[in-house]
């Protein structure tokens, strides 16, 4: 005897986290043009440390099934990789797997059971344990060695130096390269239209929702809007927020992650509209020039408490 | 008139394949086998009361069991012969109900019953006549709640009714007995529902038929005159289309409250099937009791994907021998659909009144896969139709939280099964919510006793 259904949809975890997978291509496409192949050799050993951390501590730690391919660890290994400089020394972007792996997910219980992005949480114990390394970027297009300031560390020191946001808006590059991905940062982050290329590919797969990012993005946005009617000398303008630095990666990609994430389109709403702020918080007042690392866990603690209090409408009632 | 706008419920719903195979074949009647079993009870509420005992001879369509009180129905003898013996017998819940055991004989049919294929427009004006007509012939509810049909057709004191919907979705996959029906007995359909509108004393009455049935759509269409009490509404293809509270909400606009309290006459409805529909026909105008009806026996292993018309009580498997036999592959035979149907643990089980179909699905396709952690995709959220988190009710039952699962209205649950079915990490949603609904309602009556 079994009970109904009797049909499924044959949707899986694997499936769909290679669709992520695959999402991620034309970010990563990008990155190794961008920074060369430096790229893709940290993407590799981010991967390849997750998948092993994950399966090593399954099979010989907790003796548990092993799930270690399932497409999780190495969509771990991929954000994180396209959370860092593409410079990055080999011995952290282990020890960042670590950290993201074995402290943030299996610790926890694995996939589903975690509370914060485990790739966040190794790239914010990087940053903050290694800020020199974290924060040394590769010239976009130059060779080996060659470094250069973000368009967000720009405006950071600039703003702190007293120098007006529109001279600075003089050293960024153009909206149009920011958006293509013509600029230094993370790997992962450079390119706006890469990154949206790829979500499409989710969004029609149904893997995703719209809500998260968009909320986040509308977040950014309109809270950046705000300051910059404020003060225009002080604080730069929306356009440059939603292109520049990690929006659209933690829009798309972070904040997106099914379980650190909210279960109903409100929820998701809010969780989404309060990164967005958190974000513009941190990159206009606090003391890094980037936020939506932080802004992510932050929410990514808040998660229950919305779920809690975000219900569905219930039918008939 | 038909509205070409497609009309659906607000929330939730998936799309599931829809192995419609049987979709053109025409509805053939299906040879009685040599013993018939025929329960007691074929619907919801007290069983029926023998008239018959060991050793009688019956007719085909002979009254053989009395309704016993005001929920319960009326059983008829499926064919000539006589009863050898009462037994306790499987149904396709896999509980044991009694059952009389005839041999078949003959078929020789009461007197009284027209069998001719002349259709009888000339409608009764008397709605007590009528439901007398219906209750005496045992119609419940053919959709599969078996409900008896009587009691629908008279509105308890103080609510009003307003319009009679018809339900003609047949949402679930692999199903297609209500179709074939629309498309042979369209005009057997119509006058059925005119007579349950005299019953009501109703003006309007709306079937409802999913678009993946144009052909039926067209067909109806072409019965109806401009000024028709009777419209047809194209709906979207979507499951859960047929449940109650989806068709009410797409063709009326009405949510009907969540159980217990909440019934489609709360909202001024009252919802019939089109294959009861056909049983109003049947039992009116012609005096035939329900004694037969129309079973889909279909599988994408199965020889012969077809639509039967079969006696009550002949054993499922002479469905499946006049299908082409049981594929060697196979894994499970529901009765039912796939998505709400059960899995029947013997093929002798026999033919009810809530049968509509016979799905057979090959031992690969059967097989669940592992149950996985939940990875919170939200997916459970979004497919179901009534607002729930099924995630969280699963959980909540899973640490016996049975309090917070009440609060979180898991007995609001209809149990159709669209968060299993979405689900990626294979969980069993819906089985650790039955749990919890069947002991919520159980703590829930034991409150109201005290």
């Amino acid at each position: 005897m079994a009970l109904s259904p009797h049909e499924y949809s044959g949707q899986s975890i694997s499936k769909l986290m290679y669709a992520v997978v695959i999402s991620l291509l034309p970010a990563m496409a990008v990155g190794i043009y961008v920074f060369g192949w430096a790229a893709l050799s940290v993407t590799v050993t981010a991967v390849v440390s997750c998948v092993i951390f994950e399966y090593v501590l399954q099979a010989f730690v907790l003796k548990r099934r092993i799930t270690a391919l399932d497409g999780s660890a190495v969509i771990t290994g991929i954000l994180l990789a396209f959370n860092v400089p593409s410079n990055l020394p080999f011995g952290l972007i282990v020890i960042g797997s670590f950290v993201a792996i074995v402290v943030a997910k299996m610790s926890f219980g694995g996939l589903g059971n975690n509370i914060f992005n485990p790739a966040l949480v190794g790239r914010v114990f990087l940053l903050t344990s290694f800020p020199v390394q974290m924060t040394t970027w590769p010239k976009p297009f130059a060779v080996d060695g060659v470094t250069a300031a973000t368009p967000l560390g720009i405006m950071k020191e600039g703003v702190a130096a007293g120098s007006p946001v529109s001279d600075l808006m003089q050293q960024v590059p153009s909206y149009l390269d920011l958006f293509l991905g013509k600029t230094g940062g993370c790997i992962g982050e450079v390119s706006a239209a890469a990154l949206l290329i790829g979500f499409a590919f989710l969004l029609w797969r149904k893997v995703v929702t719209w809500h998260t990012p968009v909320a986040m993005l509308v977040g950014v946005g309109m809270f950046s809007g705000i300051l910059w009617m404020i003060d225009p000398s002080r604080f730069a303008n929306p356009v440059f927020h939603l292109l520049s630095g990690g929006v659209m990666l933690g829009a798309l990609y972070m904040a997106t992650d099914y379980v650190t994430s909210p279960m109903t389109p409100r929820g998701m709403m809010i969780f989404g509209g309060a990164i967005g702020i958190l974000s513009v918080l941190i990159r206009s007042f606090g003391a890094y020039p980037e936020g939506v690392s932080f802004a992510i866990l932050i929410m990514n603690a808040f998660v229950p408490l919305i779920d809690k209090f975000c219900k569905p409408r219930r039918f008939g009632e | 008139m038909t509205q070409h706008t497609m009309k659906s419920f607000p929330m939730g719903g998936i799309h599931p394949q829809d192995h419609k195979l049987s979709a053109d074949q025409a509805i053939t009647s299906l040879p009685v086998t040599e013993t018939v079993s025929v329960f007691f009870s074929q619907h919801i509420g007290a069983p029926a009361t023998p008239l018959i005992k060991p050793g009688d001879q019956v007719k085909t369509g002979q009254l053989i069991a009395e309704s016993a009180g005001f929920i319960s129905a009326n059983i008829h003898s499926p064919v000539t012969g006589t009863v050898v013996k009462f037994e306790e017998v499987m149904d396709a819940s896999g509980y044991k109900k009694t059952a009389a055991v005839i041999k078949v004989a003959d078929d020789e049919w009461e007197d009284g019953i027209d069998l001719t294929p002349d259709l009888k427009t000339d409608i009764p004006a008397d709605p007590d006549l009528i439901r007398q007509k219906v209750q005496k012939a045992g119609i419940v509810g053919l959709g599969g709640a078996t409900f008896p049909t009587h009691v629908k057709l008279g509105v308890p004191s103080g609510k009003a009714a307003e319009v009679l919907l018809v339900n003609g979705v047949e949402c679930e996959p692999y199903l297609t007995a209500d179709h074939r029906l629309m498309l042979e007995k369209g005009r057997e359909i119509l006058v059925g529902i005119r007579i349950a509108l005299a019953a009501l004393g109703l003006k309007k009455a709306i079937i409802g038929i999913e678009n993946n049935k144009p052909d039926a759509i067209k067909y109806l269409q072409s019965l109806l005159t401009g000024e028709d009490p009777i419209s047809i509404q194209a709906l979207k293809v979507r499951y859960p289309q047929g449940g109650e509270r989806q068709l009410v909400k797409a063709l009326t606009g009405r949510e009907i409250p969540p159980p217990p309290r909440g019934l489609p006459i709360d909202v001024g409805a009252v919802v019939l099937n089109v294959a009861t529909c056909k049983a109003i026909y049947d039992a009116v105008q012609k005096n035939k009791p329900l004694i037969e009806r129309v079973i889909t026996v279909t599988g994408c292993s199965i020889q012969k994907p077809s639509n039967f018309l079969a006696r009550i009580g002949v054993p499922i498997q002479s469905l499946i021998d006049a299908a082409g036999g049981l594929p060697e592959q196979t894994g499970k035979v529901i009765s039912g659909g796939p998505m709400m149907g059960k899995s029947l643990a013997s093929l002798d089980c026999p033919v009810t009144k809530g049968t509509g179909g016979i799905v057979v699905f090959d031992a690969e396709v059967a097989r669940r896969q592992d149950m996985m952690d939940c990875i919170r995709c939200g997916k459970c959220v979004s497919v179901c139709p009534l607002g729930l988190e099924p995630y969280l009710l699963a959980a909540l039952v899973e640490r016996n939280m049975l309090d917070r699962a009440e609060a979180e209205k898991i007995t609001n649950c209809c149990e159709c099964a669209c968060c299993t079915y979405t689900c990626p990490s294979s969980r069993s949603l819906l089985d650790y919510i039955r749990l919890g609904k069947t002991a919520v309602l159980k703590a829930m009556r034991e409150r109201q006793q005290k």
